[in-house]
């Protein structure tokens, strides 16, 4: 049964978009600048403005305002509160929800552990390197155990050997967490390595929706690829061909062709 | 550390006093009725202490500098808040704040004294008016300097509007409050002064005119020393507080 359907979604960008995404899936969005990726990971956020229908479960968040769609977001700059410590900043979706103070410790304490990172607790973002920002905007994003998790390119900004690194992480802990995610990328490695599904964007259209493995069958998406859209990691000079799928995806067939 | 560099920031203070002692002392200006060294300027700090006149008028002036500055530091942020926040109320408010923001505060006395009379109220309200602007000026700058980015991220972890405020942008613009309270502490100390100068008969100013009239240099060198003191001391207090509420998590050049 579909999580979360996009019915129509119009706006400054987005031209009539309809989605399905299913429960535990992590779908990746994938386009070049300025097709509507990050766009539609705000309307489903409540973030931007737009017509149509938003629906979780089955049931519209259009009304909604943004701090009740229980969404967990990791934006592309990560955005990680100067004046908050690694502690403060992981708790700071539960504070502000009135979580009560030992629910709130012993969730970033676990938190902590999950992502190896308690020696960092009492540091200042302005004391983090590149990765370990990574980690706590994660691990922030994910504390108030969101419903559905948004990612907008968060491995930009990093090395290639990070980068990598922390892919498989959010892999392993979306499917550790079996959150429905919804991951914009711009690099096909990382669109292809994390997606159970992948939607290419084009100019604020969904231009195809398949399983990664078919994307590259069809005409239009691989004129894509190859043309347009190689612009991932200098360093990456893996072919399509040559990417290691990560284990452990859960097939979707079934619930596509129902 | 702290210790060397305090001590190296004294010696140029230490050998400008000597120069003054030795100039005067040596008679290179004329008597010391008009220009007195600078160890008879400390008999009379000590003669002014102990008879209670400088403790008296110092601690009117204090009073007043406290009161005016607390209740124009606080209007001025909790408007700056309000402006900086919320557009409607910006949009309202500031075309009449500029209209009064260059008045200085001393061209407010004449009406203040004809409303209010001569008494502690109008110090208090020339410090008030004297404290509030560039506090509120500096307070809007701040929070309308959020990065909208931080806001975006609260929203989207459930915070709400009041949160956001209270928890992001208040703290974040807590720098830009700290310049306007650190300028308008020393501020309020210069205006507070002239104004007793001008019309209130008690206090450093009032004191420091007194001496004129008794043509005593040696008393009006005491107060303008009272008065450096207190300016840096008050300025030095809010660097304090906004390195100890802020330096955790600020990037210093």
């Amino acid at each position: 049964m579909p999580n979360i359907k996009l019915k129509n979604i119009k706006n400054f960008i987005c031209q009539e978009i309809n989605l399905e995404i299913f429960d535990k899936e992590f779908l990746v969005l994938w386009g070049p600048t300025g097709a509507g990726k990050t766009t539609l990971l705000n309307v489903i956020a409540g973030l931007t403005e737009y017509e149509g229908s938003v629906l979780f479960d089955d049931v519209s968040v259009d009304k909604l305002p943004v701090f009740r769609r229980k969404t967990g977001y990791l934006f592309q700059n990560l955005i990680l509160f100067p004046h908050l410590n690694v502690k403060l900043n992981i708790a700071y979706g539960l504070r502000v929800q009135g979580k009560l103070k030992d629910e709130v410790e012993s969730r970033v304490d676990e938190l902590l552990k999950l992502m190896e990172m308690e020696h960092l607790a009492e540091r200042y973002p302005k004391d983090l390197s590149g990765g370990e920002k990574q980690r706590v905007a994660l691990a922030r994003a994910v504390a108030p155990s969101p419903k559905i998790m948004l990612f907008d390119e968060p491995l930009n900004s990093l090395d290639f050997n990070t980068a990598r690194y922390l892919r498989t992480e959010i892999h392993k802990l979306q499917r550790k967490l079996g959150i429905v995610t919804i991951y914009v990328t711009h690099c096909f490695e990382e669109a292809f390595a994390l997606a159970d599904r992948v939607v290419v964007l084009d100019n604020g259209r969904i231009v195809q929706i398949d399983f990664p493995e078919n994307i590259f069958k069809k005409d239009n998406c691989r004129m894509i690829i190859e043309k347009k859209y190689c612009d991932c990691h200098q360093e990456d000079k893996t072919e399509p061909g040559q990417i290691e799928l990560l284990r452990d995806r859960i097939s979707l067939c079934h619930l596509v062709n129902e | 550390m702290k210790k060397i560099k305090f001590v190296y920031n004294l010696i140029p203070v230490l050998v400008f006093l000597l120069i003054w002692e030795i100039i005067v002392r040596l008679k290179f200006v004329p008597g010391h009725f008009f220009f007195p060294p600078f160890t008879v300027v400390i008999q009379e700090f000590y003669h002014l202490t102990a008879n209670g006149v400088l403790g008296d008028n110092f601690l009117s002036s204090l009073f007043r500098v406290l009161i005016g500055l607390f209740a124009g530091s606080t209007a001025g942020i909790a408007i700056g808040i309000l402006m900086g926040y919320e557009r409607l109320i910006d949009k309202i408010a500031h075309p009449i704040l500029s209209l009064f923001y260059p008045i200085p505060a001393l061209g407010w006395l004449p009406i203040l004294m004809l409303w209010f009379g001569i008494g502690e109220i109008l110090p208090i309200l020339i410090i008030f008016i004297c404290s509030f602007f560039p506090v509120l000026y500096n307070t809007i700058t701040g929070i309308k300097g959020v990065d909208k980015e931080f806001i975006k991220a609260a929203q989207s972890l459930g915070a709400s509007e009041w949160k956001i405020l209270t928890t992001i942008v208040i703290p974040l613009a807590l720098p830009n409050i700290f310049t306007g309270l650190r300028l308008e502490a020393g501020m309020a100390w210069r205006v507070i002064i002239a104004a007793e100068m001008v019309a209130i008969p008690t206090g450093i100013g009032a004191l420091l005119m007194r001496a004129e009239s008794l043509l005593r240099i040696d008393i009006i060198i005491v107060c303008l020393i009272v008065l450096a003191l207190m300016c840096l001391i008050f300025e030095r207090f809010f660097i304090y507080l906004e390195y100890k509420l802020t330096h955790k998590w600020r990037q210093y050049a």
